[in-house]
Formats: structure tokens, sequence, C-alpha cells
């Protein structure tokens, strides 16, 4: 399901204009995937010097923003797009605004992360962080190659993982409040744990949104607000109906 | 599929419409001698709503626009086969008049044709030849219908200039203004603003908004985007074909066809 047939305009000029913004788009995506990876490399392996890294990558992330959506605007004033390209250039702008988001929950966690813990992180936790991170890294990595192929069925994966991610969030929160429990001390550390994994949870919901601006973007079906299993049906009978 | 089975099992296109019928077409083919320019159209046009034909140059939209009040008669061997019903009536019935039907469905062409003759006696001719005589009902019923057509304030104090005086985006007006005059069920506007600047076709757009209102409009245009502005349903054709029916807003975000797709983002076919 990957029918958009970008790239063959009469207007070789807009071809290239829109393969640079899809372009500019996952150099975006590129850069936030680095910033999430430091940012859960300074969460579960203390290595803090890299929060800075995450910090100073947030503002190219906020410069492309801009310049994206500029080059949006420009394309709508211009071309005045329409069908799969009025929907691709709606998607781009709707996914740069989640993309810079989430390189500011990626700085989130990078700075929360970053004070002194003291040890305030139990081993169990720690894998558990490590679990959660490498399923947010994965969805992200999903959505891009998801958004760079318009490949709806990948897309449908990362909506999916999402209900994953929001299950082991819940684990995670339910184990710190407990060790925040037994031992009120480690409190204020264990509450900055606690807001870098919301932040982690909130990365993963964007990824949600960027597949749902996929689907979208292909089929041209506004899933947001469903449920899965009814976006999933809608899907099927769009491919009967074909 | 073929034609015949897919008008078999798919529903007419505008048939599911939440609209009273003004126009159905139903089995239209034309042939200009050997040439066949309209095959298999089926088609219901909506009562008191803006239908835009859209498609590349020769793929029939102008000549099936011409069908709704038999223009394509005047032509040398064009043949018309299939049935097009205008509020019920076959309009190709013996016992229609052409004049009459001609009167029930109005048309303004791409370049605006005034008669040479007075503001005033533009709009009034039909009505004459209609039998209206009495100065005071022809003095109201023009300007009731230069109020219409929005040309009324910029008029009314010179109706006895020659027409030929007035800017093409107003005798474009003027025309249109002497179709209402003569109160059609139907105005069909062959590419009415390809001719004017882009502040006169933002006036005659506004007006055909107006328009809506009161009569059915069917409009052909090579500008799509004036489609998109104007139209609440668009037909897509292709090479004689009626490819694709619906509402504008779907059309223009959503074609269910590959074929509209590719003519409205400009890609090659």
């Amino acid at each position: 399901m990957s029918d958009l047939h970008l790239g063959q305009h009469i207007s070789r000029r807009f071809n290239e204009e829109l393969e640079e913004v899809r372009s500019k788009v996952l150099h975006m995506g590129g850069i936030v995937e680095g910033q999430l990876a430091n940012a859960l490399r300074v969460l579960v392996n203390d290595e803090s010097a890299l929060a800075k890294d995450v910090v100073s990558a947030d503002s190219i992330v906020n410069s492309l923003e801009v310049d994206i959506d500029e080059e949006c605007t420009r394309i709508v004033a211009l071309r005045q797009p329409a069908a799969t390209d009025l929907r691709l250039v709606m998607a781009v702008t709707k996914t740069i605004n989640d993309l810079e988001r989430m390189g500011d929950e990626a700085k989130r966690i990078a700075r929360m992360s970053r004070k002194d813990m003291d040890g305030a992180l139990e081993d169990d936790t720690r894998s558990d962080l490590e679990y959660l991170g490498e399923l947010v890294r994965e969805m992200l990595r999903q959505v891009l190659d998801a958004f760079a192929r318009t490949d709806v069925d990948t897309a449908i994966l990362v909506v999916k993982a999402d209900r994953k991610v929001d299950k082991k969030y819940k684990k995670v929160v339910k184990q710190l409040v407990k060790q925040m429990g037994k031992d009120p001390q480690v409190i204020p550390q264990v509450m900055n744990i606690i807001w870098a994994v919301r932040s982690l949870e909130r990365l993963a919901d964007r990824c949600q949104n960027i597949a749902e601006h996929i689907i979208y973007m292909v089929l041209g079906m506004d899933v947001r607000h469903i449920d899965l299993d009814d976006v999933l049906a809608e899907i099927e009978a769009m491919s009967d109906e074909e | 599929m073929t034609q015949q089975n897919k008008s078999q099992t798919e529903p007419m296109p505008g048939n599911h419409l939440p609209h009273p019928t003004a126009v159905s077409v139903t089995d239209l083919d034309l042939y200009y001698g050997e040439t066949q320019a309209l095959k298999e159209i089926n088609l219901i046009i909506p009562e008191k709503q803006v239908t835009a034909f859209i498609g590349p140059s020769g793929c029939g939209k102008s000549t099936l626009l011409r069908c709704f009040n038999r223009l394509n008669d005047l032509i040398d061997g064009c043949r018309i086969e299939g049935e097009i019903l205008l509020n019920g009536k076959d309009i190709h019935a013996d016992s229609v008049e052409v004049p009459e039907l001609r009167r029930e469905v109005g048309i303004v062409f791409q370049k605006p044709n005034p008669f040479p003759k007075s503001i005033y006696e533009n709009v009034a001719y039909g009505l004459r030849i209609q039998g209206m005589n009495k100065r005071r009902q022809l003095d109201e019923t023009v300007e009731w219908a230069l109020k219409g057509a929005a040309l009324w304030e910029e008029v009314k104090d010179r109706l006895n200039d020659s027409a030929f005086g007035l800017s093409g985006g107003q005798q474009q007006r003027l025309v249109i203004a002497r179709a209402i005059a003569v109160q059609p069920k139907c105005i069909l506007l062959d590419e009415p603003c390809s001719a004017l600047d882009p502040i006169s076709t933002l006036k005659v757009e506004e007006l055909i908004a107006e328009l809506k209102e009161q009569y059915t409009i069917i409009m052909v245009t090579h500008n799509m985007q004036q489609a998109a502005r104007v139209s609440d349903y668009t037909a897509f054709m292709y090479m004689g074909e009626l490819i694709e029916f619906g509402a504008t807003d779907q059309i223009f975000t959503k074609p269910r066809l590959k074929k509209t797709e590719d003519y409205i983002t400009g890609r090659y076919g």
C-alpha cells in the first residue's frame, strides 16, 4: 500500500519542491532520532555528558521546522496542490510539528536524567527503562521509514506499538511509585525519572500521530481519534473496494 | 469491466445526492459523423447546485454541456443517442420546442457576446421576444436581472449606452443578466471566466455562488482552482467518458480514481 506516484508531475520544478520537502522532513527526523538515542543513554547509562548534544541539536530541529513550514506555505500559495499533493503538504506540516515536540521531549529526558541520580535507579527499573526506550526508538525508526516509503502497513505497526508502550509505561511508573513509598529519601530523584519516562511515553504518542498523518497522506483517510480495530476494518474495506 | 456492466453494477453518478434532480443523463452517446465524442454518459445533475465539468481539451465537456440546450443540433453530422431529462421531461421529445428549451436552459460562452445594442436592450431583448412589451414591466425586469447579475450599481446611470463600452467582466455579467432575465431553470456556463482578468473572474465567481440559490448551474472550466472554489459537484471527463463524479471537496482532496488524481495534480496519465 504505497501507491502515491510522487515525482511524475508535468512541472519538474514542482516535483523537486515536493521531494525537497520530503527529504528535509527525513533529515529532521534523523536528528530527532539522534537526540532520542543520546537522551536514552543519559537516562539509562548515566552518560550525562551527552545531554549537551541533545540540547544543542534542538536548535537545528527548531530551525528545520520553521524552514519546512515556510516551504509548505510557499507551495500552497504558488502551486495550489490538490489530492495527494495537498495531503502530502498537510501531512508534512503536521509531522514537523510533532517532530519538533519530540525534540523537546528528548531534551527534557536528557535534562531530567543528568541530574544526580545518586543510585536512585534500581536495576530492574533500569532494564525496564532500557526496554521502553528501545520500543520508542524502534517506533521512531519505523515511522520515518513509513514516511519515506509512504508505507501504510508500517504506519499501522507503529500505531499498534503505541499500545505496548502505554502498557510498559504504566508498569514502570507503578514500580517507581512503589520505590518512593519504600524509601521517601529518593523521592526527588525518582520524580525526575518519572518525568523522563513520561516524556518517553509522549514521544511514542507523537510517533503514533505521525503514523496517522502518513495513513492520511497515502489513503486520504483521517484515522485520528478512531479505535485501531475500526481503522483496520476501514482500511480493509477500502482495499476490497479497489 | 465494460461500461455496460459498470452501469449495471454501480449506482448512477449523482444518483445518491441529497438534492432533487435537475438534469438526468442516461446512456448518452454523441457522434460527430464517424467520430464518437461522448461515450455512454450516465449522470444526474442536482438542482440549485453548481456542477463543474473538468477535463483536458477535447474530452467532451463542452459538447456535453451543449447537449443540455440542444446547441449541438446546429452542427452538421451530429447524432445523439440516449436520453436527457430536464426536470423529468425528455428534451429530445417531439413536443419540445427548442427555443422554449433554450429559454429554460440559458448559456453563457467563454467570450462575452453582447448584442450591438444598449445595455438595457441587451437584457430586454429576450423579454420582448417573449411578448413583454409594457415599458414598466420591462424596466422592472431589466433592473431585477441586472441586480441579479451584480451589475446594476455599475450601469444604472448609463443603461442606454452601448454594451460594447463595458469592460470584459461587465459584458460577461451583462450576458448573464440577459440569460437570467427570461427566468431559466438552468444556466450553462462554458468557460465563463477564461477571457477575464482575475478581479472580474472573482466577481463572476461570486455571482455564480449567488445565482445557485435560484438556478441550477452547470459550468465547464479549464481552471481547476475555479472548479474547486465555485462548484459543489465536479465531473471529470476524459476522452468522451465520464470518469468520476462526486462532491467537489472529495474530488479535490481524495479522488477515487487514479486518472482523476493524475489530472488534478498535473501528472502524466
